[in-house]
């Protein structure tokens, strides 16, 4: 699906204008290339199937070998994890117009701790990702910040108002491979119809937040027992499924590749697992905190867990969990959603939805997915890495793993506990509904094309980016 | 050491110790009991020609009020200054909050102030369980949202006892708009604590979707339920149900589970009507009702005033932890 | 008014009892001549029993006056935990039934209560007197003076003064409460 069509590799742009030294990336501007070697790391990579101890050999922004012998400087990671950069197809960083909540730079430094070497921003920034101004206003940031690729989500419509086609041709020619107006679902079939369809001159993707906003009106947190017993006006699981399944009907209908965003319905399994079945192109993603935390979360009525869609009850956390199990999901997606604190220490009713995602989504997929035995660590890691860097045509992350390709890695401690402090984040937000949780997983390093962003544990911004690297 | 005059701590109140008061779920059948039990006194207490207690003396209530309620503030300031207690209203309209303060700001100012205790009313539900995070005050529910209205539940197991003498095994038809309803959703669950039964009645599109879990009976249809009933509670309809598509008409719903003359005279004789005011006659139940001899809805307002100083006296002693 | 309980006594304790039954009996009674004899009769006199044990005492005076001069004394009951000056530091007390049998409106009232140790509860019980209305004197009957005033307050009539330490609790027990009739002093 990846190959198909006309499309050519989905490189960032962070990659085509710059030139591809490492050294060059980090603004130091020296011209040698270092070379380092991980010494008896577990290797964990779907793509090139393998699952073994090795000696992994960097040099420069590549991988020079994955094998037995060592040169360069050799880092002691027996104990550790080697995978593929992690992909997160859907977060906010907010720049454009939110930058008291994030900005691309601190964004994509957080994604860095998190193990990402790659994310993809949603549209709704002010001004809106609706043109290629603002797209690659959002690449130059990522540029400069240089802490991880990002492949900007282009909005479907103008405004995101649900009315009017987005230039997707201009902002497709600029790299966009993925259309959502998320946050603001396309009400109109007729609209969403037509966007599936001019998208595959593309052979782009449509990302639709499903819901279906007539049955949502005043809603606040699923609808249930609970919404019930707080008093908050519930939230049909039915407007989620019900956009899924016109979706669905509609993108096969006219062979267009469609992604469903944050499942969080047991149906909307069921609905995926079913076109899938039927041949439809579509992919899914589900996030942390929808296959771990439910509606009970809420009677604390800490706006920190107001999210959308909204934390659902147990039987569909295990739903989505088993439809990751089954590969119906294809990718866990972190939806990472800053909001400034003033924003969400408000009323539960007038505070936002949204919750930060980047730095815990590997610790809670290893602790509430790997231990338990859902997901073996691979899988987990096609999750988290290769199947959404395919979902979404983007080359040189999600491995494979071997000599020659780009060095987009994390190196992680599967069975290294820490506990959730919103205090050291690195996002400008502190609205992480983990805090205070331990986890097990800790991210150690986090290579992009070869050099830091992560180093022990401690972000390396290209500044201060040092030299042990050298032979 | 326990001294001549001190108490022993298993001599105190069921209630006392309470540090809020956010929602009758929290509240088990014996803090009920003592609530009600204080009560008793509170009201014998307005008979007299003093009426005010020094109890509460150098303490200070904030009535917070950020919707507009003139008869539930009325009554906690009344409860608040019999009981010798400094009283301030802080009403959102004539305050700072209309401006934009939030209301972490709004409590972060009133502990700066060091109010004893926050009497809130607030149009979010689960507002008042915000404020217990940001201040040390007691904080009272006057009624969140469409949550809970704790007191509104204290005085109307009050009056039912009052009337009954008991409310084990009494049978309660609470009839209307229960999905939009706080004082529903206390109500219903004090009674259940306090082993009484309970009918929700009303079309499915006024019920809470998963009222099927609320361990309560339910009908649509309201006639059944009347000879069985103790006592039958009506809730209020407001108007702006029918431009939601709730309901189709005033009319039909007034037809279909109305309170009217015809169906008062199918309860059983000892039965009475209760409704939590302000009421729609002509909607929920018409006017002849409203008047009956057997209805308690005068008595609910009265009695509003010794719940809520009983609420205050059981919550506002002691030193905090 | 006691505090602690009647079964709650460590066997352990040293404990020692000053009245029994009889002692008690005598000492109401005598108190009651007092009050008929400072009187010059029962006219216009209302007994005022502060809860707990204060409420039997009052009825037990009354009706050894009603005997001893045949004329009939109202006996009301006061609880008193609204008017403490201790509601902040200790928390509420259960509220008991307070009871005026009659408008003490120029009436003498003789506030009855089982033990007077600081006063406290005297002069909670005189602010919730006069708040019913202004009586034209109270007076003060109680069974035990065991000192250790805190306030200016003294009775008029003492069943028995007890000199005792401030770590020692005096313990009394009532037919009506308790099933039995002593008083005894307590060592915790």
């Amino acid at each position: 699906m990846s190959s198909s069509s006309g499309a050519v590799g989905h490189i960032p742009l962070a990659v085509r204008s710059a030139a591809p030294a490492a050294g060059l990336l980090s603004g130091s501007g020296r011209s040698h290339q270092s070379l380092v070697t991980f010494t008896d790391v577990r290797v964990v990579d779907p793509a090139g199937g393998r699952d073994g101890a090795a000696n992994v050999i960097i040099e420069g922004d590549r991988v020079a070998s994955v094998g037995r012998e060592s040169r360069g400087l050799r880092i002691d990671a027996s104990g550790l994890v080697l995978a593929p950069g992690l992909v997160d197809l859907h977060v906010h960083l907010r720049e454009p117009g939110g930058e008291d909540a994030e900005t691309v730079a601190s964004g994509t430094t957080a994604a860095a701790a998190g193990g990402f070497t790659a994310v993809c921003p949603m549209a709704n920034t002010q001004p809106v990702a609706d043109h290629a101004g603002v797209i690659e206003q959002v690449l130059r940031l990522a540029r400069e910040a240089a802490m991880c690729d990002v492949y900007p989500v282009g909005a479907i419509t103008r405004g995101l108002a649900g009315a009017e086609l987005g230039e997707l041709g201009a902002m497709a020619a600029v790299g966009v491979r993925c259309f959502s107006d998320d946050g603001h679902p396309v009400q109109s079939a007729h609209v969403m119809r037509q966007a599936l369809a001019y998208a595959r001159t593309w052979d782009a993707i449509i990302c639709n937040h499903a819901e279906e906003r007539t049955l949502t009106g005043d809603a606040q947190m699923h609808e249930g027992i609970q919404s019930d017993l707080l008093g908050l006006t519930g939230w049909p699981r039915e407007a989620e499924e019900l956009m899924v399944a016109r979706d669905l009907i509609l993108a096969r209908g006219l062979g267009a590749r469609i992604h469903v965003p944050h499942v969080s319905t047991a149906e909307t399994v069921a609905l995926i697992r079913a076109a899938k079945a039927r041949g439809t192109r579509v992919t899914a993603e589900a996030t942390p905190h929808h296959f771990t935390l439910t509606d009970q979360q809420v009677a604390s009525y800490d706006p920190v867990y107001k999210v959308n869609p909204p934390l659902r009850v147990k039987t569909d956390v295990e739903a989505v969990r088993a439809g990751l199990a089954d590969g119906t999901i294809d990718a866990i997606a972190t939806d990472h959603a800053p909001h400034p604190p003033e924003d969400k220490e408000r009323e539960w009713s007038a505070a936002p939805c949204g919750m930060l995602g980047l730095e815990t989504a590997l610790a809670v997929t290893i602790t509430e997915l790997v231990r338990p035995g859902v997901l073996t660590l691979p899988d987990a890691i096609a999750a988290l890495s290769t199947r959404p860097a395919r979902s979404r045509d983007i080359v040189g992350h999600g491995g494979p793993i071997a000599e020659g390709t780009p060095a987009n890695l994390v190196l992680f401690d599967p069975e290294e506990r820490w506990t959730v402090d919103p205090g050291r984040s690195h996002s400008r937000s502190r609205n992480t509904p983990f805090a205070g949780r331990e986890l097990w997983g800790r991210v150690h390093h986090t290579l992009l094309r070869g050099r830091f962003t992560v180093r022990d544990g401690e972000s390396v911004t290209p500044g201060d980016d040092d030299e042990i690297g050298d032979a | 050491m326990m001294t001549q005059d001190q108490i022993a701590l298993d001599e105190r109140p069921a209630g006392a110790g309470l540090s809020h008061l956010l929602d009758v779920d929290a509240l088990g059948a014996d803090q009920i009991t003592a609530i009600l039990d204080a009560a008793r006194t509170f009201q014998q207490l307005a008979a007299r020609p003093i009426k005010k207690v020094p109890t509460l003396r150098g303490r200070t209530v904030c009535n917070l009020f950020f919707e507009d309620s003139t008869r539930t503030r009325v009554s906690f300031e009344i409860a608040a200054k019999r009981l010798s207690a400094d009283v301030l209203n802080f009403s959102a309209k004539g305050s700072s909050v209309s401006k934009g303060e939030s209301l972490k700001d709004t409590a972060l100012t009133l502990q700066a102030m060091g109010v004893d205790a926050i009497v809130v009313r607030h149009h979010a539900a689960g507002a008042p369980h915000q404020l217990t995070r940001w201040v040390d005050a007691h904080v009272l529910n006057a009624g969140d949202g469409r949550h809970q209205h704790p007191t509104q539940a204290l005085l109307d197991l009050f009056t039912i006892r009052e009337h009954f003498g008991q409310l084990d095994g009494l049978h309660v038809a609470v009839i209307g708009d229960v999905l939009h309803s706080r004082v529903a959703r206390s109500l219903v669950q004090g009674l259940r604590t306090m082993s009484a039964g309970v009918t929700v009645v009303g079309p499915p599109t006024l019920l809470p979707l998963a009222v099927g879990q609320w361990d309560v009976d339910v009908s649509h249809d309201l006639d059944p339920v009347l000879g069985k009933a103790d006592v039958v509670y009506l809730l209020r309809v407001q108007h702006e149900r029918m431009s939601e598509q709730f309901i189709p008409s005033v009319r039909e719903y007034a037809r279909l589970w109305g309170m009217d003359g015809r169906r008062l005279r199918r309860l059983s004789e000892h039965a009475v009507i209760m409704h939590p005011g302000p009421m729609n006659r002509g909607v929920e139940l018409t006017a002849d009702v409203a008047d009956a001899p057997n209805a308690l809805i005068a008595r609910q307002v009265a009695n509003g005033v010794a719940v809520r100083m009983s609420c205050l006296y059981l919550m506002l002693g002691g030193e905090r932890a | 008014m006691t505090s602690a309980r009647a079964d709650d006594a460590a066997p352990s304790a040293p404990s020692r009892t000053v009245l029994d039954a009889d002692a008690i009996r005598r000492a109401v009674r005598r108190m009651a001549h007092e009050i008929l004899e400072r009187h010059a009769g029962a006219a216009d006199l209302v007994l005022m029993g502060v809860h707990t044990r204060g409420v039997p005492l009052a009825r037990r005076l009354a009706h050894d006056v009603a005997q001893i001069e045949q004329a009939t004394v109202p006996v009301g009951a006061l609880d008193v935990a609204l008017y403490r000056d201790d509601y902040a530091r200790i928390g509420p007390r259960p509220l008991e039934r307070t009871h005026f049998p009659v408008d003490t409106e120029g009436r003498t009232v003789v506030l009855v209560d089982d033990v007077l140790y600081t006063g406290r509860t005297v002069r909670a019980a005189m602010e919730a007197v006069i708040a019913e209305g202004r009586p034209a004197a109270i007076e003060l009957a109680v069974l035990v003076d065991r000192g250790h005033r805190e306030l200016p307050v003294r009775a008029d009539y003492v069943g028995k003064n007890l000199p005792t330490s401030a770590g020692e609790v005096v313990r009394v027990r009532l037919e009506e409460h308790d099933g039995v009739d002593a008083v005894s002093i307590e060592r915790p």
